[in-house]
Formats: C-alpha cells, structure tokens, sequence
C-alpha cells in the first residue's frame, strides 16, 4: 500500500469519515481548524452532514441530537471549546450516548495560546462534564496512531454507548506524517435498537434522555455506569513500552511528549544510561497495573513522568506507582513544548541524586 | 534565477513551500545579495518561517513577519514591512505564502508584484492530499493562481514522505511533476530533495538540496 503524507487533523477527519460518521458538527479554534475545514467538503461527498454550529455549545448538543438518531456523529475543538462541550458531554454520557470528540489541545488557562499543550488531562480523565461520568480517552502520538484510534474511537463508542475522546496536542494536529490507510474488518457491534428514528409501527417510543427524575432510579442508573466502567476498565486498557526492561529510569509520557522522550531515551543510550518509555494509550482508563508492574523492577531506580502541564498525570503515576519508587516530574506549559536535550538532562540529574 | 528580484512560493497545504523559500533564500543570501524572506502565511499556526529567525540571522536574510505582539497567534496578518520587498529596488525577496486559501493574502498585492514579473513557483508533492492524479494537481493550481491574482510561472517538484522518502518516491514524483508540466504548459524548474538523498539522485533537470528546517520537536 502506498504511504501518504497527511496533517495529524486531515488524517484525523478522514479517518472519522472512513470509520462511518456521517454527522460532524464543529465551530472553529485553532489548532484544529482543518478538521472542520475538512470535514465541510469531505463529508458531503461521503452522504454525511456537516455544520458549522453557531458555538462549541451547539455543536455538542447536535452530537446529541445525530448520536440519538443512530448515527456515527463526531464534534472536534481546542481546550477552550472543550471547556464549552462539557455540559454536552455529560448529557451524552447520562443518556449512553456513542459519540467521538476530538481534542486538539493549546496552551491554558483561559485562552491560553494556540501552542501545543497537555493540560487538559484532568478534564479529560477526572470529570467529563458533571455527575458520576468517565469516558475513554484515548491518546495518540502519531499520525497513523491518530488515524487508527479514530477508527477504535467509534467502536469503542457503540460497544459501550458512551463518548469516546481523542485527546491529542496542537502538534499532532498540526504536523504532517506518512500514513497508511488500513483496512479494518468490520467489527461485531451491538444494534442501536434503542435509537430515536420515530415509531414506524412499534409499539413503544424510544425515548433518549438523561433526566431521571427519581433518585432511586437514577441511583441503579448510575450503579449500571458503573459496571460499565468496570468492564471498560477490565478491557479497554492500551499502553505502549519502549526498552522497559532493565531500564534504570522509566519515562511515563504519552502525545507529541512521548515522542520527545523517545528521543532523549535514544541519546541516552548512546551514554550508557538505560532510560524505558511508557506511553499509556489509554489515559482513562489507565494503565495502572502494568506500569506498576515495569516500576517493581529492581533496575528502576526512578519512574520519570514528563508533561507539557504543571503535572496531571503524575497523580495517574503515582497512583500506578504506589510508593514503590520515587515519582519526579518534569514539565513544560502554557504552549511550551519540553526539548529533548532538557529531558535527557532531567534523567542525568535524577541519576546523579540517586547514586549521592 | 539572476534577473528576479522577487520570488513568490505557492503550492498545496504541506507541499513544502516553507522549506523550498527557506532554502531559497539562504542560497540567494549566500550569492551577495540582500536578501529578505516575507513570512505570509495567514493558515498555518505551527510550522512558519518566523519561527526560525535566529537562522536567518545568522544567515544575513531579513525576516518579515507580523509583529511580535501578533506572530504567535493565528490572525491573518501580514506585516506592512511587505512594501519593503515591492519597492526596494536592491531587495531580493523571497514570499512564502500558505497553502492552498492561504494565497488569497497576495490578491491585495498582486497589481504592484505583477509589475515586477516575479517568480511565482509552484511547489508540488506527490504524496499529499489531492495531488492524487496531475489532472486534480492542476485544478488546485488554477484555483491558487485565481485566488492569488498571480499567473504561476514555473513547478517546483518537491515529493517527498519526509524520513521515509526513498529515490523511488522522488523519481515517481518527478514523472508525476513532468506531467502536470505537459498539462499546465508550466516548465518543471527543479526538484527539491533533501540534501542527504539528493547526491545520490539523477535527473534530467536540476536538483535543488534542501537543508530541512521545520522539524517535529523531537527531531
């Protein structure tokens, strides 16, 4: 198959289009503003539809409105918007909706800068929206890798009836890599017979909603979630390792950072110390017992998480971690991206502390 | 090459434009001549000429861009320092304009850069989006040239996959380039190739070597 070189938000929407959705609703933020570019001529052609929303608001609750229909819906935006869809993403996950939202994150607070960042983890993983939420996220640090989670992201979304998010940086939405279109085989999903397409002669009306007006239903509701959390945490963990083994310092690290880490791993190497990469796939649910599994080992003397934030999975880390080895952090935020000879210096200096 | 002052860098969403101006203007730099490079994208918010100062710089080119209060952002703006390139009789400048839409920013200056019968090249590759038949590669091109308001004068063929290019890519991409030259009646000027592949390669028309400037930050 032919290699081609595609933008991480080209890839991303085409994948989108390939896996089935025929509905995509944005409103414009950079850097991800070629997913709706994209997607308003890709997705007429494909028989979809597309609008542009008058806000992140709207765009969601129309996810809603084309998700309840049975329709393979997506919505894409950049930290601020996403801070918009929250709402909608409640909404989504209290009335077991399937739907895929994109986001391509900048630098925060508030506006923040359009550079890449990574701040947006605890948002993401913690508290989708209000109530007693989770939704898998799912993080990519490539281009094909974005391309192929795209593709997973809707199965994963129709299996459980829940919002799927990919949470990439600025920087994979922005850089361009050779890719591969795969063929995927179809995959054995649930019927959406509860979707809200009119009556036509059945008896009942499906009715999607996420208001419960009696608490003790909403209880066994939430009970059901709950479950349902359980078995996505029970099956759904992705991770990927890197020169894990024997390694004397673990880099946790997962995006655009990843890949930096990957690098100082690389040079690292060539200086004798031996450094492993973990790069959690899944960021919820997370990787936890295989990371504390890599940290158990009695070359590691130090498990390194590195971040474009202030440090948000660090609490995932040390979490995974237990005590067992300390957990240092290194990060750059606010649109900054870490270098690779700044994290190769981080793991010199740990060393160095270690051994006085 | 030697009687253009004015050298404008068209082409398709990550065709390489940057690059091929970026490179440009250090060789025309390295000739003599007082050299500007005028950052014009108003798509793209990574990957931008600007970002690469220090090296031009170092190199003498004088950077135009927006601003400082306004080159990090996404605005489309340009700097007014533009005129500079039109008027200055002893400035050679080299244009790198955004891709596809994005050349929509010369429309405003296309009357005044017409005068000056500029180098308007168009820079191709093969492996990028819509550059799938050299039919489609040319319906881009007349759509770049109406939104520019600026007649392209000759191809650059830059096909590449970036560290998975390989010579039998470049050598696809240059029949692919000879026949979007056929069709477009435009002269297929030169191949940029990076600069470690580029020895290595034959063709019939020249190889420009292209030292790589707008890497992944892990590069």
């Amino acid at each position: 198959m032919q290699k081609e070189l595609w933008k991480g938000n080209e890839a991303i929407a085409e994948a989108a289009v390939r896996a089935g959705c025929r509905a995509y609703f944005g409103y414009p933020i950079t850097p991800q503003n070629e997913i709706p570019e994209y997607m308003s001529v890709r997705m007429p052609e494909a028989g979809g539809v597309f609008v542009q929303a008058e806000s992140e608001i709207a765009a969601i609750n129309m996810v809603y409105g084309a998700a309840a229909a049975g329709v393979r819906a997506m919505t894409s935006s950049s930290s601020p918007g996403i801070s918009l869809k929250q709402e909608g993403i409640s909404y989504l996950i209290g009335a077991e909706l399937p739907a895929v939202i994109v986001n391509m994150m900048r630098g925060g607070p508030g506006l923040g800068t359009i550079q890449a960042g990574q701040a947006d983890y605890f948002q993401a993983t913690r508290s989708p929206g209000h109530g007693d939420g989770r939704m898998i996220v799912l993080a990519p640090s490539g281009i094909q890798e974005a391309a192929d989670l795209v593709a997973e992201a809707f199965d994963l979304a129709d299996t459980y009836r829940n919002p799927v998010m990919i949470l990439a940086d600025g920087m994979i939405g922005q850089m361009m890599e050779p890719i591969v279109w795969h063929k995927r085989a179809p995959k054995a999903l649930p019927p959406k017979d509860w979707a809200a397409l009119g009556r036509e002669g059945a008896g009942n009306t499906h009715f999607v909603t996420s208001l419960r007006l009696q608490s003790s239903a909403n209880e066994v509701f939430n009970q059901q979630l709950m479950g349902k959390y359980q078995l996505i945490t029970a099956e759904e963990v992705r991770w990927e390792t890197h020169e894990c083994d024997d390694a004397e310092v673990i880099i946790v690290a997962y995006g655009t950072t990843a890949r930096i880490c990957q690098s100082a791993a690389r040079k690292l190497k060539q200086e004798g110390i031996k450094v492993g990469i973990f790069r959690p796939i899944s960021l919820w649910p997370y990787p936890y017992e295989a990371l504390r599994e890599l940290a158990k080992q009695a070359s590691v003397k130090s498990v390194l998480t590195v971040e474009m934030s202030l440090g948000q999975m660090i609490e995932d880390v040390r979490l995974a971690v237990c005590g067992l080895k300390p957990t240092p952090f290194y990060g750059r935020t606010g649109g900054m991206i870490p270098e690779t000879e700044q994290v190769s210096e981080k793991v010199r200096q740990l060393l160095q502390e270690v051994k006085s | 090459m030697s009687s253009q002052r004015v050298f404008v860098i068209l082409g398709p969403y990550g065709s390489g434009k940057t690059e091929v101006a970026v490179n440009l203007a250090g060789m025309l730099a390295r000739t003599g001549r007082h050299t500007a490079l005028a950052d014009m994208d108003i798509v793209n918010p990574y990957f931008r000429s600007r970002e690469k100062e220090v090296i031009f710089k170092a190199a003498g080119i004088r950077l135009i861009a927006p601003d400082r209060a306004t080159w990090a952002a996404d605005l489309p703006a340009v700097s007014p320092e533009i005129f500079s390139v039109i008027q200055d009789d002893s400035l050679t400048g080299v244009l790198d304009v955004g891709g596809d839409k994005g050349s929509v920013v010369l429309a405003a200056f296309s009357e005044a850069l017409r005068r000056l019968g500029p180098a308007v090249w168009y820079v191709i590759n093969q492996t990028r989006l819509g550059a799938q038949s050299p039919q489609a590669a040319l319906e881009q091109l007349r759509l770049t040239e109406t939104r520019a308001r600026l007649p392209v004068t000759a191809l650059i063929n830059n096909t590449h996959l970036l560290g998975e290019t390989t010579s039998g890519i470049i050598m696809a991409g240059a029949e692919y380039s000879r026949k979007l030259s056929s069709l477009s009646g435009l002269p297929l000027i030169f191949h940029g190739i990076e600069e470690s592949l580029a020895s290595a390669i034959q063709l019939p028309e020249p190889i420009f070597p292209l030292t790589l400037l707008m890497k992944r930050p892990w590069e």
